[in-house]
């Protein structure tokens, strides 16, 4: 990774926010992106598969035909792009998705 | 002004003249009379301080982390095991960046207790991410606290400053007190570029997760490696920046000089005896005594441990026939710390020096002028080689 950040403080200073308690999201290092095009569920528009949904050891992906990922309080472990039958999770560097944001 | 004290007044009397606002200590020999002049001074009011008394040297720095963190000049002194008890501590202002000074008064580390002198406290601390200088004489205790102090705020690095127990001390010297004006011209009131306030709440070294993320205003924030690299990547910009303050410092008071390495005869010597604090001034009078032998020997006194002044040192000796190194410490189960240290400075020089290791002082052996002759006198040879295994001077098998 060549890019440079601009960090708003090269010490551990920060300013309070609501607090983490709980809101695991934070703690993530890989985002899982879903594929809809991919997807069984959204590709054949009907309730099946669900695999993200049974794997997930926090329960934060919805039983729905567009199956919708809490970022709230998804970890990042991957788990459902390991379990889904057709690839199409994808997990993506958080940090490049910050260094996306800053562009 | 000349005056004759103590080094542990020399040290106190420089915190007095930094105007610290803030001091925690616990006593311990041979820091306590140090301590104990704080006390006086604050509690006679020639001090304008907070003067804390603690139950541990763990809490002293504890106190001093907290103070350093709402923007106070904090000052804290131990010695041996009072040091190793702030282990966790040390590492905690280090990576908090905080500008804290503290005298440690070299002392051998328990077990089996003892009080005098070596080298073991300061340098088993020396991956705590601490500035280590080391002084040889009184003027260099008072004069590398003020240093210490401006050192430690330029860079947001906390500073030891290092001098040797009794030998440095407990003696009496004399010594110039420098000038209260000079003082405020060399070290300016501390503005620290971040400091707690009650009515603008802030984090200070919360859990960092592994990698960066953003913060609540959506920035991103630096993960724990970064903030680490940061330490470094300051501690080895801050070589710069001790040069710059010796300059500085010799301009206002017309000492000093010397940011790494103190040099005497060493500019036509073959040979280089190099050590840390008060034993390469004690050097001096053997090396005196080479010379009219015949023997082409110096010694340097290095004044900077960490950051490692590997340049300054690899330009200095690189051309030498040979380095000779004293420590009163020891990396146990390796070699001389500061030996493996010169030694992967030179190595990068095609042309480079043997270099010998000789352990010596542990506990307060006393240390001979008889016995540096010998071993300088048998290492100052053409066919000398590199040793891997240090060899011990004065000891009794």
């Amino acid at each position: 990774m060549e890019k440079e950040f601009k960090f708003a403080c090269k010490k551990s200073h920060s300013e309070p926010g609501p607090g983490d308690g709980g809101r695991t999201g934070s703690w993530r290092v890989l985002r899982p992106i879903i594929d809809y095009e991919k997807c069984i569920p959204a590709k054949k528009n009907k309730k099946a598969c669900f695999s993200c949904w049974l794997f997930c050891p926090d329960g934060v992906i919805t039983k729905t035909k567009m199956p919708a990922i809490d970022l709230e309080y998804c970890k990042g472990c991957g788990i459902c792009a390991e379990e889904c039958p057709t690839g199409a999770i994808t997990m993506v560097e958080e940090t490049l998705l910050i260094m996306e944001k800053e562009e | 002004m000349y005056i004759i004290e103590s080094g542990n007044v020399a040290a106190a009397l420089g915190v007095k003249l930094a105007e610290a606002a803030v001091i925690a200590a616990y006593p311990i020999t041979p820091q306590t009379p140090l301590t104990e002049k704080l006390s006086e001074l604050v509690d006679a009011g020639e001090m304008d301080a907070q003067y804390i008394p603690v139950e541990s040297e763990h809490s002293a720095l504890a106190v001093c982390i907290a103070a350093s963190s709402t923007g106070s000049r904090t000052f804290t002194a131990t010695s041996a095991n009072g040091l190793l008890y702030m282990n966790e501590q040390l590492h905690w202002a280090a990576g908090a960046r905080l500008p804290i000074v503290m005298c440690v008064v070299n002392r051998g580390i328990g077990a089996p207790w003892t009080v005098w002198n070596d080298h073991q406290d300061s340098i088993s601390q020396r991956d705590a991410g601490w500035i280590q200088l080391y002084a040889c004489d009184h003027q260099q205790i008072i004069d590398s606290v003020l240093k210490a102090f401006r050192l430690a705020e330029t860079v947001s690095v906390p500073v030891m400053v290092c001098y040797d127990g009794y030998i440095l001390s407990h003696t009496y010297m004399p010594f110039e007190l420098p000038e209260a004006d000079q003082v405020k011209k060399f070290l300016p009131a501390f503005t620290p570029e971040y400091f707690l306030d009650p009515a603008c709440p802030k984090n200070l070294n919360t859990v960092t997760l592994p990698d960066i993320r953003p913060d609540v205003r959506g920035n991103a924030a630096p993960g724990y490696m970064e903030i680490r690299h940061n330490l470094h990547t300051d501690m080895r910009k801050s070589l710069d920046v001790i040069t710059d303050i010796e300059k500085d410092f010799k301009e206002i008071f017309g000492r000093g000089g010397y940011p790494f390495i103190e040099p005497y005869r060493v500019n036509d010597a073959d040979y280089v005896a190099l050590c840390m604090g008060s034993l390469s001034y004690h050097l001096r009078d053997v090396i005196d005594m080479l010379r009219d032998e015949g023997i082409a020997v110096g010694v340097a006194g290095l004044r900077v441990y960490r950051p490692f002044p590997d340049k300054a040192i690899a330009d200095a000796f690189a051309h030498k026939k040979g380095l000779i190194v004293f420590e009163k410490a020891l990396s146990y189960g390796n070699q001389g710390a500061l030996f493996a240290d010169v030694k992967a400075a030179l190595y990068a020089k095609a042309d480079r020096p043997f270099v010998r290791n000789y352990i010596l002082g542990l506990g307060g052996r006393e240390i001979q002028t008889s016995q540096l002759a010998d071993v300088l006198r048998s290492s100052c040879r053409p066919s000398s080689t590199t040793t891997d295994t240090p060899e011990w001077i004065g000891l009794k098998l």
